[in-house]
């Protein structure tokens, strides 16, 4: 429960942020759709959600919310994104260098790495909700990207068949998979505390 | 680590990627270069043709699936999702499509009928299907059948809206009328519909289709997408509107982005600004019976 009166934002351009301000709604807290700058401006966390990667990055370009993003990261704003949002936080994409992303955390991943639709699936998975414990979690994966490669200050969070698909940089959060899209809200609690809890923790220094 | 094994193509991954697609525009194109086009402009995927809904108008003749060899053409060539047409009923080329690997089957009107009685069976498809619709019982038997997302149907290849806003508001209407009755009406209003009752229930609980709600058919300007987007449409196709336009790349660009931000008019006026000719446009009460695709489906 929200026990503070933060806005939890949800970059709502395109994709299934309607699932996402759905759950952390219903864990009581208060959220905002962020289209402009000035939406930006009245969020204390933004959530980039599943969606078109490429439709993403060009609509953030076109807008110059791009940089409005990253400035307010380097600020202390934390980040939570659901696979397209992954890519979009992500350092670098694999075999697509010409892709405009955040590059807001220390990742490499790769698009579409699981296949196409066809290839779409769920499962249950392990995942460290906080300390060293691993608690299951439900994974919907669609056209999911995942990890190849972290640099320093990386926690990996999760894996599926050895693959990556959860990390977590300092108040910056990126999941492969769909929390938002099952009846579980844990992961988004997860969020939600560190968006309340307000500190920068880990290493969380701006990227080179 | 203990792993449990993953299940493919369930309804919620076929959904999902339905979910994902929302707040985009998804573009008709007839040759990979136009699809590197739609994908540079912004689009959330590609709908693989042989011909846009235009052409099929005038030349006529009987309007099947598109050669597998375009369709691959374009999934080598794009990194979004690519849809690809099978004709009403023509299970056969569906499962042509699903061999393929296309990521959404369009079930479509635009093409020639090849069953004037059934539709394809989409639940024995590990791939999603999209069908189109006017009105709220046609929505449901598609989603009773399988479909993972509706569209409206409006008149394809007429560049008029008309049509679309139509389906739309019809559809939205009988939505808030179901959601406002009683309980012990929803019998009877499955009757009337036509619709499978547990879905006439679940909109009654939700206030919403089952599945993702997209519109189609006559979108030709930026203005056109929001409109569409405004009356309660979570994404919109459009077709023949940007490669038949004077300017494929500018109206592909300024769709995306009135859809992205369909809510501010001065974004808007921005986006209509200085765009040149939309496509040829038709008077869709002037088109003979024959000629309305919208009427096709059971």
């Amino acid at each position: 429960m929200n026990t503070t009166q933060k806005t939890i934002g949800v970059l709502a351009l395109q994709g299934d942020f309607e699932a996402h301000k759905r759950v952390f709604e219903g864990l009581g807290w208060k959220t905002e759709e962020v289209r402009t700058k000035r939406d930006l401006d009245s969020v204390d966390a933004l959530v980039i959600p599943g969606g078109e990667s490429t439709t993403l990055g060009k609509l953030l370009a076109r807008i110059g919310l791009d940089t409005e993003i990253t400035q307010r990261a380097n600020e202390g704003m934390p980040l939570f994104g659901t696979c397209a949002g992954m890519i979009m936080l992500a350092k670098r994409i694999q075999d697509r260098p010409e892709q405009p992303s955040l590059q807001l955390m220390d990742i490499t991943v790769a698009r579409n790495a699981f296949g196409r639709q066809v290839e779409s699936f769920e499962t249950d998975i392990p995942f460290r909700l906080g300390g060293d414990s691993e608690t299951i979690v439900h994974g919907v994966f669609i056209r999911a990207p995942y990890v190849v490669e972290t640099g320093k200050g990386v926690e990996i969070l999760s894996l599926f068949h050895d693959k990556i698909v959860a990390v977590r940089q300092g108040n910056r959060l990126a999941i492969a998979f769909h929390p938002e899209l099952t009846n579980d809200s844990r992961v988004h609690a997860y969020f939600a505390k560190m968006v309340e809890s307000g500190s920068i923790t880990g290493d969380c220094s701006p990227l080179p | 680590m203990s792993e449990s094994p993953a299940e493919k193509s369930t309804w919620r991954t076929k959904v999902g990627l339905a979910e994902m697609l929302k707040g985009g525009v998804i573009m008709d194109v007839v040759t990979a270069e136009q699809a590197a086009i739609a994908e540079e402009a912004g689009a959330v995927a590609v709908m693989a043709l042989e011909r846009v809904p235009s052409d099929i108008r005038k030349q006529g003749g009987v309007a099947r699936m598109t050669d597998p060899k375009l369709i691959k053409e374009i999934m080598a060539i794009s990194s979004i999702p690519v849809m690809a047409k099978c004709r009403i009923g023509h299970f056969v080329e569906a499962q042509i499509l699903e061999s393929l690997g296309v990521d959404f089957v369009d079930e479509s009107e635009v093409l020639t009928p090849a069953d004037e009685e059934n539709h394809v069976n989409k639940h024995t498809f590990n791939i999603p299907f999209v069908c189109g619709c006017r009105d709220l019982g046609e929505a449901l038997r598609r989603i009773g059948e399988g479909a993972a997302m509706i569209r409206t149907k409006g008149e394809a290849g007429t560049g008029n809206v008309v049509e679309a806003v139509r389906h739309m508001r019809t559809l939205m209407r009988e939505i808030r009328r179901i959601q406002s009755m009683r309980e012990d009406e929803l019998m009877v209003a499955a009757k009337e519909h036509r619709a499978p009752y547990n879905l006439i229930l679940e909109v009654h609980r939700t206030g919403r289709l089952p599945v993702p709600n997209f519109s189609a058919g006559g979108i030709a300007t930026p203005a056109d997408a929001a409109l569409m987007m405004q009356l309660g449409a979570e994404a919109v196709f459009v077709g023949s509107g940007i490669f038949k336009s004077s300017d494929p790349k500018r109206f592909a660009h300024a769709i995306v982005n009135a859809v992205a931000h369909y809510k501010d008019p001065a974004c808007l006026a921005e986006y209509s600004t200085g765009l040149g000719d939309a496509m040829a446009s038709l008077d869709v009460r002037k088109l003979d019976d024959n000629d309305r695709m919208a009427d096709r489906g059971w």
